[in-house]
């Protein structure tokens, strides 16, 4: 392991208090644990003023084993709470990681109004397509025609693009990235959470246990595979045709835009009532 | 800044607008709700006091929403609230729940109005005493109070704050359609004399720091996050610095802890009123707005010459047993009524026991009971 490396793990990690974890050899939840922490570091923000709020999923476990003021919070809800901190105490950088299940289906009401509403704070969307927890049933993101534990026959609903829904919403900031492209996952990762007002990072990652086994990519390598060979960048997409670009998805930055951030809207309001 | 209090000393007031004035007496500075009857001029009330006090009102999606982040906020150190009625208390079980085992305090205004789901929006009931209790799925507890008059609405707010700082736990504060909505003066006690409590905050260096320490009042200090003390918080069953465990031992003691805490405080938790109970042979034992008619009952049935009393509980849970025993034991009849089935009324039969005629009387068809009502039930046998 590069010396760097393994000096933020010591750095950040609740490493003497909450080992082994809980994932499974492979996931790219560690990833993306890791470009959050490099993210972090990079803006060199302290460990106090960072506030690490999950839902309930495999993702959702990712808080305890930093050293921040963590929050494992209920399913779906995630957001909720970091509202809730962040109008309490507009000083904390507050970032919330979600699974797809968790921020879409059940929590899925919460993500479109934490997107309009405009609240400084970043949400990390863990995509990898399932259920990871629960053992593989499908979620808002499982793809048409793949098969997950409650989807034996094939699955016929159609699935959400989490950072298209999260443009469309209103979020100031939107990036889509994969645990394969970890540069710039990194580079997403720190500018969503420099970004003032809401953002959303939308993250494809491998499950290859409960959504690849289940679809011919029992592996992480598989998994990584497929997504090296169906992510476009966002620039190389607006060169591309429609045919071109149907079996692919896009990565990078989605929207970028300032708007006004709730809590200085409030501040403003405080003035307006005045006394 | 503006001061907290209504620059009069007293004030015509409704029940919600008084509960949003004890709210901010108390120090709540965090209000997240969502719109609904009979409990929307809570809202209303501090979408225009809180800014105004420094503090911060939120109208959020949904209820769940609402109470996940007045949990945050207090998590942040703010004191916060919530209210609602029967349908939005419904949605925001799951999140008291997560309130109760992380030990937030926090308010939660339940202003109830008659019958099961949407039921009758604009009429009073006490449908949802037990849901108060055991809404949330686990073996938790909670503490439960119930206001009857709007003087109640602003002094019992106070209270359902400190309780909750004081033991960390999220406080339920009934009220009813009728409660809610009836004006009356109220007198406000001048600031001085407004006890109120804060929750205790860690004096050790972050290091040293265990949140969820087993110490002997069961209560472990609460830091809030942003403070230099770095720690978990999560709805698992954690052991005492936070972390998850299913340790049997280890969940054994975080749970009997949770118990604890209200065990050696029941004697400022559990609250009544008497009215007339010294000599009285007969009792009525009442909460909410129905307590307003039974006192009144109480006078007409004295005027009548039986003695009559009355206990009014505000706190309903944890259910005060000794104080009802007590009347239990000096009546040789009691009345519970109420606008639901019997739900206290099976909690008072529980403590009796056998032991004296308890009776109870119903209304479940949206309209109050009144004091002639209780007063026909009182001298039903003489
Ligand atoms: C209210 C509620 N419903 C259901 C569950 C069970 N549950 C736990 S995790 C989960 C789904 C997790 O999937 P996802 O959000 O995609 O996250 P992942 O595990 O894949 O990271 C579900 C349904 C729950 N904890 N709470």
């Amino acid at each position: 392991m590069p010396k760097e490396i393994t000096k933020l793990i010591h750095k950040y990690l609740r490493h003497d208090k909450k080992f082994p974890h809980v994932w499974c050899p492979g996931c790219g939840n560690g990833v993306i644990l890791g470009s959050l922490i490099r993210a972090i570091d990079r803006l060199g923000l302290t460990k106090d003023e960072i506030v690490l709020a999950s839902g309930i999923g495999c993702s959702g476990r990712m808080p305890v084993y930093v050293d921040f003021n963590t929050l494992h919070t209920t399913h779906g809800r995630a957001l909720t709470f970091a509202t809730g901190i962040k109008l309490a105490k507009p000083s904390l950088t507050v970032i919330t990681v979600m699974g797809d299940g968790d921020a879409t289906a059940i929590g899925g009401n919460h993500f479109i109004h934490a997107a309009r509403r405009n609240v400084n704070l970043t949400a990390i969307i863990i995509n990898n397509q399932i259920y990871g927890m629960t053992g593989g049933q499908f979620s808002p993101t499982t793809p048409y025609g793949s098969h997950a534990a409650t989807a034996p026959y094939g699955h016929i609903e159609h699935a959400f693009s989490i950072a298209e829904l999260a443009v469309t919403a209103g979020a100031a900031f939107v990036g889509r990235g994969t645990v394969y492209h970890v540069q710039t996952l990194d580079k997403l990762i720190k500018a969503a959470v420099l970004k003032r007002g809401f953002s959303v990072v939308e993250i494809i990652s491998n499950c290859h246990i409960q959504f690849g086994r289940r679809n011919e990519m029992g592996n992480p390598v598989t998994m990584m595979e497929w997504m090296r060979d169906h992510a476009v960048t966002v620039e190389k997409a607006e060169k591309m045709t429609s045919e071109d670009l149907e079996d692919k998805f896009t990565i990078g930055i989605l929207a970028d835009e300032e708007k006004p951030i709730y809590t200085e809207e409030y501040d403003k309001i405080r003035e307006r009532a005045g006394d | 800044m503006a001061t907290v209090m209504p620059k009069k000393k007293r004030s015509l007031l409704q029940g919600n607008e008084a509960i949003a004035l004890g709210a901010l007496a108390a120090g709540c500075r965090f209000f997240a709700g969502y719109p609904i009857t009979p409990a929307s001029e809570i809202s209303e009330v501090l979408s225009a006091r809180m800014p105004r006090v420094g503090g911060t009102f939120i109208q959020m999606e949904d209820e769940i929403a609402s109470m996940g982040a007045i949990i945050g906020a207090s998590i942040a150190g703010i004191k916060s609230m919530t209210a609602t009625s029967g349908p939005g208390f419904s949605l925001m079980q799951e999140n008291i729940g997560y309130a109760c085992i992380t030990e937030t305090p926090c308010v939660v205004v339940n202003v109830m109005r008659g019958g099961g789901s949407t039921g009758l929006p604009t009429c009073p009931g006490q449908g949802d005493v037990m849901q108060a209790r055991w809404g949330t799925h686990g073996d938790n507890p909670i503490i439960v109070l119930a206001v009857s008059t709007v003087t109640d609405c602003f002094d019992i707010t106070v209270r359902a704050f400190n309780l909750s700082e004081k033991y960390r736990i999220p406080v339920v504060l009934l009220s009813d359609e009728v409660v809610s909505h009836t004006r009356e003066t109220v007198i406000f006690p001048s600031p001085q004399d407004i006890e109120i409590v804060d929750r205790v905050t860690p004096s050790v260096p972050p290091e040293w720091y265990v949140p969820y320490e087993n110490n002997s009042t069961g209560i472990p200090d609460m830091a809030a996050f942003g403070e230099g003390y770095r720690y978990h918080v999560t709805g698992l069953v954690h052991d005492e610095r936070g972390f998850p465990t299913q340790h049997p031992e280890e969940v054994k003691t975080f749970t009997n802890r949770l118990f604890r805490k209200l065990t050696q405080g029941l004697h400022e938790i559990q609250i009544i009123k008497t009215f007339m109970m010294n000599d009285a042979d007969v009792a009525v034992i009442a909460y909410g707005s129905v307590a307003r008619s039974a006192q009144r009952a109480v006078v007409d049935a004295r005027s009548k010459g039986t003695k009559a009393g009355l206990l009014q509980l505000i706190t309903l849970f944890p259910f005060p047993e000794r104080l009802v025993d007590k009347v239990l034991k000096q009546c040789i009849r009691v009345l519970v009524p109420e606008m639901n089935m019997g739900q206290i009324y099976r909690e008072v039969q529980r403590v009796n026991q056998g032991k004296t005629d308890v009776k109870k009387y119903n209304r479940i068809d949206g309209q109050f009971i009144t004091p002639d009502e209780i007063l026909g039930e009182l001298l039903l046998e003489e």
